[in-house]
């Protein structure tokens, strides 16, 4: 059975039709590339899967639940969770907070038990602090966890987006240029973590990317989108030296 | 066990507690000792809702980062429920439980009318919010200005016409007169009262931030569209933080109705400009920053009271400074300017530049 | 008959606000800020006729032409020193608060300067009134020359956004700024020159407003300023026949309301109008609809 199932998904506006029939299937545990040139729909897809964007047609599953036209955060609670293409931290947090605020939906106890200090809120704030350090070793961002997020060079402020993403406890990450606006080294380092947060939470991930050595290097699928609809799919390798593909980045 | 080391924000919020602590000592001090003036003693209990409102408004510019431009009107509906509630129940019972219930139901309606508003409009974005808010505070004021609520054995006659209009019995009482307002409501607010009420109020929104509310919040100030992808419910956070601000208004409200023999709404009281003068102490004090409002509010009642002639400038000074501090704060180029002259004169390099030479 | 006059009374007014509701809109259009202080310039507009005409007794087309140089200064002014340092600022709220404090700064200069009485202020219309249907409708001087003065304005306008280079180059800046500064637009400029025109026009209003209700204090724009904000937002923020819609609207809507509801419930029924516009249909009538980009 396939994690996500998207059938032919389509959005216009104003009579652009920024995707077009679009299809995917994931399957549990796999690293999957949606690639193409700027402009192509990616991060429309994105958003059509996290609920930023009723679609106009077509059918999004989740483990065989339709979760087609939910809310933001009604997909969230599903088991999506998201990074951006442009860093969206909570800038004014700390970088624990950051992930407890991911937190939030799998600890409980009341405003009043908050505000009185009844013994739930320490035990239940207890508990957060020790799962929030727990993720943030993961992506060694445990040592800078009183910090503002703001105050975090770009490369920590990426992974702590991915951080918060899995406080979430979803089920399909979806990453938006993870590695957009590192140097090689850093991008190294990101390949290493997303294969590691790959197999330790069992995780399954899309994400989409410019970065071919990235793409390659970790993909084991792609779907190329080019003017919104799919210009190739499938085997990372065999996708990729697809002459049509290679066309539409290369230019005519 | 209790854990013997506070952390950062608990001591923080432990200062501010004994901020206030150590004011309130102070002027009992220079009471019981005759060395306060009748003017600053009348200034006492203003000063308390003062710093209420401050707070309260700070909950909702700083922690939920939504500007209100209608926090005199919550604290009109407060002033307004609360002194109606205690000139009808004056007698029925004692002073001290009657006072308190009418404190209760002042944050009560102030808080219902926060949900009620706040359903609708915080849907809107900043600045339809601001203007929204603002009606919201106008409508309440003229609204008042023609209420009519009278008693007699038949129970309450309400109008919107005139008090005549109420067909009172001969043993029948005009309650709210219009325009005129609510006279006679019982004098029971006092400085220690306030300052009651400020702890609590302090209790509540700084717990508030420091839990799991609080931080969903803030998640929303920060970055709602991240907020809402991270499963944070936006609706359900903005209407607690709209309504527990308003509902701490309508406390100060009602304290505000306490203090005075008769209660108008007037345009200085419960105008726009109230809500502008709580705004000017909320910025001056650190949008966001609880301990500053408090501090803010003080400093600005009590200076233009200090150097009377200056008080024609008064607000003027408000103004002038409320232009300054976020051109300061708040323009691109001085935090640019702030951030160089941190790092010539602080021998501790900030740690964005750390890790950037690294 | 009443009615008709009351109608025509509420159009008069209406013209007011749309003037005014012009300069909030094309500011908010360009600048994506709302000038709290447009209001306020209405005031200090009327304070110069009234010190031109009244104090020193000059003829009132001097007194207006110093009152639209005064306000278009000022309003230059204020841009540039109160709110362009603040344009790329972290927080939307920043200059908003900015603009509340300018607001405050110039009621209160005008308090110290003029102080808080009540100036009667002398009309400048000289027209006598129009008698129509024997003598039972009349329409005073200051009536029409507001309505013309109104429908002179719109079109004025409305010719210069879309015949003019500086006119499309404010439409471009409003579309988006980034482009117009790559397509060789002046972009600050631009934006200055639209708080020249926006509260060279409220100078107008001004002295419109004050010859029709002629009692000044330094409040006496802050009301207006605020209700023709509310007629932009009703009209559609950002868009320049929506201001003029918008504006006769509540015009009519505040006069009728004062004259069949009950006139001390007048500014509350313009704002409830408010709430209900924002709630049934947010981007005003001719508004258009504007998603965050994620």
């Amino acid at each position: 059975m396939s994690l996500l199932e998207v059938r032919n998904l389509t959005i216009s506006f104003g009579g652009l039709r920024a995707v077009d029939d679009f299809n995917i299937e994931i399957k549990k545990g796999q690293l999957y590339g949606l690639i193409g040139p700027n402009g192509a729909g990616k991060t429309t897809v994105f958003n059509l899967l996290t609920g930023v964007y009723k679609p106009n047609e077509g059918i999004i599953k989740l483990e065989d639940k339709d979760i087609t036209g939910l809310k933001t955060i009604d997909i969230n609670k599903a088991g999506i969770a998201r990074t951006f293409q442009n860093i969206r931290l909570f800038k004014e947090l700390t970088v624990l907070d950051n992930v407890k605020v991911g937190l939030h939906n799998h600890y409980h106890y009341s405003t009043i038990e908050g505000i009185l200090r009844l013994p739930k809120y320490y035990k239940v704030e207890k508990e957060m602090d020790e799962r929030a350090m727990e993720l943030l070793k993961v992506f060694e961002l445990d040592g800078e966890a009183e910090y503002l997020a703001s105050n975090l060079p770009y490369g920590k402020q990426r992974k702590l987006e991915i951080a918060r993403a899995l406080a979430t406890d979803p089920k399909l990450l979806l990453l938006d240029e993870p590695a957009a606006g590192m140097n090689p080294n850093e991008t190294g380092e990101l390949m290493d973590t997303i294969r590691f947060v790959r197999d330790k939470f069992d995780m399954t991930i899309l994400l989409i990317e410019h970065d071919m050595k990235l793409v390659s290097g970790i993909c084991e699928e792609l779907t190329v989108l080019n003017f919104g609809r799919i210009l190739a799919q499938g085997q990372t390798g065999t996708v990729l030296n697809d002459p049509q593909v290679i066309t539409a980045y290369l230019g005519e | 066990m209790k854990k013997l080391r506070m952390t950062k924000t608990a001591k923080n919020n432990f200062v501010t507690y004994f901020i206030v602590l150590i004011a309130y000592i102070v002027v009992q001090m220079l009471l019981k000792t005759g060395h306060m003036s009748s003017l600053m003693e009348g200034l006492l209990v203003p000063l308390c809702i003062y710093v209420m409102l401050a707070i309260s408004l700070n909950l909702t510019v700083g922690i939920l980062g939504e500007l209100s431009l209608g926090h005199a009107g919550f604290m009109c509906v407060g002033a307004f429920s609360g002194a109606f509630f205690s000139k009808c129940m004056d007698g029925a019972m004692p002073n001290g439980i009657r006072f308190l219930v009418a404190l209760l139901i002042g944050a009560a309606v102030a808080g219902i009318f926060g949900i009620l508003i706040g359903i609708p409009v915080l849907r809107l974005k900043g600045d339809y919010l601001a203007i929204v808010t603002l009606a919201f505070g106008e409508i309440i004021k003229n609204l008042v200005n023609v209420l009519y609520i009278g008693k007699d054995n038949n129970g309450f006659h309400f109008s919107m016409k005139d008090s005549i209009s109420l067909h009172l019995g001969e043993e029948g009482q005009v309650i709210v007169n219009g325009a005129q307002g609510i006279t006679g409501t019982p004098h029971d607010a006092g400085f220690t009262v306030g300052i009651l009420l400020i702890f609590l109020s302090l209790f509540i929104i700084l717990n508030l931030i420091n839990s799991r509310d609080g931080r969903a919040i803030m998640s929303i100030r920060d970055n709602r569209i991240a907020a809402e992808s991270t499963g944070i419910n936006i609706t359900k956070y903005k209407l607690m933080a709209f309504s527990i601000s308003a509902a701490i208004a309508g406390v100060a409200g009602v304290l505000y109705a306490h203090n005075l023999s008769t209660l108008t709404a007037l345009p200085k009281n419960f105008g726009y400009n109230m809500s502008i003068m709580i705004l000017v102490f909320v910025v001056l004090g650190g949008i966001g920053n609880i301990r500053g409002s408090i501090i803010s509010a003080v400093i600005l009642t009590l200076l233009p009271e200090l150097l009377r002639g200056l008080s024609d400038y008064r607000m003027l000074i408000y103004a002038i400074v409320l232009i300054a501090m976020m051109l300061f704060n708040w323009s691109p180029k001085a935090i640019e300017w702030k951030d160089k002259i941190k790092e010539k004169y602080f021998s501790k390099v900030s740690f964005r530049k750390e890790k950037e030479v690294k | 008959m009443s009615f008709i006059s009351y109608l025509i009374n509420g159009i008069s007014l209406g013209s007011v606000y749309a003037i005014i509701a012009l300069g909030y809109t094309m500011v908010y259009g360009i600048a994506k800020m709302l000038n709290f202080a447009h209001g306020d310039v209405i005031m200090v507009g009327s304070f110069a006729v009234f010190t031109i005409v009244s104090t020193l007794s000059l003829p009132p087309i001097l007194g207006i032409l110093v009152a639209v140089v005064v306000c278009t200064i000022l309003g230059m002014a204020i841009e540039r020193v109160a709110y362009k340092p603040l344009r790329n600022a972290a927080s939307p709220l920043a200059v908003l608060i900015t603009a509340i404090g300018v607001s405050y700064l110039l009621q209160n200069v005008a308090l110290l300067i003029f102080g808080a009485n009540t100036k009667s202020f002398t009309s400048v219309v000289t027209i006598s009134p129009l008698k129509l249907a024997d003598g039972q409708l009349m329409i005073s001087g200051e009536t029409i020359v507001t309505i013309i003065a109104g429908i002179v304005i719109m079109i004025c306008l409305t010719l210069f956004v879309n015949k003019s280079k500086a006119g499309q180059a404010m439409l471009a800046v409003s579309e988006d700024k980034g482009a117009a500064q790559l397509m060789g637009i002046n972009v600050n400029g631009t934006i200055a020159l639209t708080f020249a025109i926006g509260s060279a026009l409220a100078a107008i209003a001004g002295v419109l407003l004050c010859s029709a209700y002629p009692s000044l204090t330094p409040y006496t724009g802050a009301m207006p300023g605020i209700k023709a904000f509310v007629a932009a937002v009703f009209g559609g923020i950002g868009s320049i026949p929506g201001a003029m819609i918008g504006g006769i609207l509540l015009g009519i809507i505040e006069i009728l309301g004062k004259a069949y509801i009950s006139s001390q419930m007048a500014d509350a029924i313009v704002f409830a109008v408010l709430i209900i516009v924002l709630l049934v249909k947010p981007t005003g009538i001719l508004g258009k609809n504007i998603q965050e980009k994620v």
